[in-house]
């Protein structure tokens, strides 16, 4: 058991630190979804986008400078296309749920192809930070200290996001919102705002996982289609609008697909839609997920 | 009298269809030819988005599957003329059955994730399975048909060859969307308890309907694999899947036929005016799918529907 453990160390620690991507990159997703109904295709699109900036800044040297300017300018850059999204889809609001992710995957088309243009078709490196960019011994293994500091990171915004949504007066509103919008709204509450602000956040937080990702998967086409595949697979494991979901959910597919690839690499897929099916059949809410009304 | 006009209209748009490589030239029968395949994909897919209400972003794979089917069969077995077409909508149907269980548990938006998933891992599958999909480089090399032993090699002819399969494919989801069968389907769309509280399975009918989608996918990869003669992995990736959601959404979902002006439309801005926008096709279609989900929530057949509704009767 021991040396199973030792051996499989490294794909262990990488799973973690997919894990803690993914959980920055769903988390949003999975509020709007469970809150909204509102499916945001162009999730992946957001971290794609993110994922240049940390080229664009951090690309040719690795400084703190470049890849702070690249994590501030995705997360400013995020938020507003949250809202420019939110109010994309505002009109679409009394009708089927269906046409705004519809929506969403043309503006997810759109954003795409603008990139391939503006940078090409080939994967960009991204570099993380001087101090991160070595490797460190972890129980007698090389292991890369941008990996381990990219866990730290997820769980630094993991208790954050917990904290925000479960102790406090804007939290309570939007957990509130999940449950039941329509009782949001008689109390008082303009639901629209609830909703920008979500998406906002959501949509910062994506772009922001596209550059802590940068070092990572660098940045090429095609990679948000790749991730907002794994966030989704999240979202539905976790159940929609639950964080302990989206954080479970998470450090789950980050396993499957860091020690699924190493353990059984032909059969990887499979381990993933096996994991899917079987969530679904045991709990169609996902894990965490509240059984809700139909809507 | 509006039934009879109609089928003025489809003897019409059929005998055009059948004249096209007597009068176009060979490039430009082979963009027909694209389009017919393209259209079947997504008449199929419009029996699960516009009848049975279930919006699919995976149904590119069972299109991949019977294309790589009727590739590889080409290669390694026989290329005779029936044999690719009917194994490649097995291949489909069989392949939708396998997942399809699991997909059609879902609704709504929540199928669309699921259905977006199976799509990527089958994505994932023919990418790594090399030996018998080539993986990236793709299945090439695919020999021409062959009818009672003679290859079909000029485009006019491989034209025919498709657009029989696709007459084919679509008179068979022609009559199943009109029988009672259909009837359910759309019941099922409108309102599912109802129908469950009637005795109806939805369960069971919305299974048989991605179960016979698949299937007449299945049938357009397998004039995909004739036409083209090359498959790729790009042919059930998620950009062909938006695509195909795309010509039956700008089409109009649930009139079969609008679905294949949207995959002419899709086509066309792809394959013909692609080029010319150095391969950034799916922008310009990106930005006509974000024009039609405000402007024209049902499509080009909305616009019909509207302009029969204001003609005095």
């Amino acid at each position: 058991m021991l040396s199973w453990f030792d051996t499989n160390l490294v794909s262990i620690l990488n799973g973690f630190a997919i894990g803690s991507l993914l959980f920055i990159l769903a988390v949003g997703l999975s509020i709007v979804f469970g809150m909204m109904d509102v499916l945001n295709l162009a999730h992946g699109a957001l971290y794609l986008v993110g994922a240049y900036f940390g080229y664009q800044f951090a690309g040719d040297t690795s400084s703190w400078l470049g890849f702070g300017t690249a994590l501030g300018t995705a997360a400013l850059v995020g938020v507003l296309a949250g809202g420019v999204l939110s109010s994309m889809t505002e009109p679409l609001a009394r009708r089927p749920h269906l046409d705004q992710a519809l929506l969403t995957l043309g503006v997810a088309l759109v954003v795409a192809e603008l990139l391939a243009i503006f940078y090409g078709n080939d994967v960009l490196r991204v570099r993380p930070p001087p101090g991160l960019n070595g490797s460190m011994q972890v129980f007698g293994n090389t292991y890369p200290t941008y990996r381990l500091a990219l866990i730290g990171i997820g769980v630094l915004i993991a208790v954050a996001v917990f904290v925000v949504v479960e102790r406090t007066t804007v939290g309570a509103l939007v957990r509130a919102s999940v449950a039941d919008r329509e009782m949001v709204a008689t109390l008082g509450v303009d639901n629209r705002l609830v909703k920008l602000a979500v998406l906002g956040v959501g949509s910062g937080l994506a772009a922001l996982a596209g550059v802590l990702g940068g070092p990572i998967y660098g940045a090429g086409p095609g990679l948000d289609e790749r991730v907002l595949i794994l966030a989704l697979v999240v979202v539905v494991i976790g159940g929609l609008g639950s964080i302990k979901g989206a954080f479970v959910g998470a450090l789950l597919i980050g396993q499957v697909e860091s020690l699924g690839r190493a353990l059984v690499p032909d059969l990887a897929s499979f381990v993933l839609f096996g994991a899917l099916a079987l969530v679904l059949i045991v709990r169609p809410r996902g894990l965490f997920g509240a059984p809700k009304a139909a809507v | 009298m509006k039934q009879r006009a109609g089928l003025l209209v489809g003897a019409v748009v059929l005998v055009a269809l059948a004249l096209v490589p007597l009068f176009v030239a060979p490039y430009e029968t082979g963009i027909m030819s694209r389009i017919l395949i393209f259209a079947l994909l997504a008449v199929s897919l419009d029996l699960l988005v516009g009848i049975t209400g279930l919006p699919s972003l995976g149904h590119a794979a069972y299109f991949g599957i019977g294309a790589y089917t009727a590739g590889w069969l080409s290669l390694n077995v026989s290329a005779e003329a029936p044999v690719p077409l009917l194994a490649a909508t097995a291949a489909g149907a069989v392949a939708a059955a396998a997942t399809g269980w699991l997909a059609v548990r879902s609704t709504g938006v929540f199928f669309l994730m699921l259905t977006l998933a199976i799509g990527e891992l089958i994505f994932q599958v023919a990418q790594q399975w090399e030996s018998v999909t080539g993986g990236s480089n793709g299945l090439f090399g695919i020999p021409a048909v062959r009818i009672a032993g003679s290859p079909l090699t000029l485009a006019g002819f491989v034209y025919w060859y498709v657009l029989a399969g696709f007459l084919v494919g679509y008179a068979g989801l022609r009559v199943v969307s009109a029988s009672p069968f259909g009837a359910v389907l759309r019941g099922i769309r409108d309102n599912e308890p109802r129908m469950r509280s009637l005795g109806y399975s939805p369960f069971r009918y919305k299974y048989a309907a991605f179960v016979l989608a698949g299937a007449v996918a299945g049938l357009a990869g397998g004039l995909l694999a004739a036409q083209a003669r090359l498959v790729t992995t790009a042919d059930l990736g998620f950009t062909t899947a938006a695509l195909a959601l795309l010509a039956v959404v700008i089409g109009g979902a649930g009139t079969l036929w609008g679905a294949c002006l949207g995959a002419a439309l899709v086509v066309l801005v792809r394959d013909a005016l692609g080029p010319r926008l150095d391969g950034h096709g799916p922008l310009v279609l990106g930005l006509v799918f974000i024009a039609t989900v405000y402007l024209l929530p049902r499509g080009f057949a909305g616009l019909a529907a509207l302009r029969l509704r204001r003609r005095p009767a």
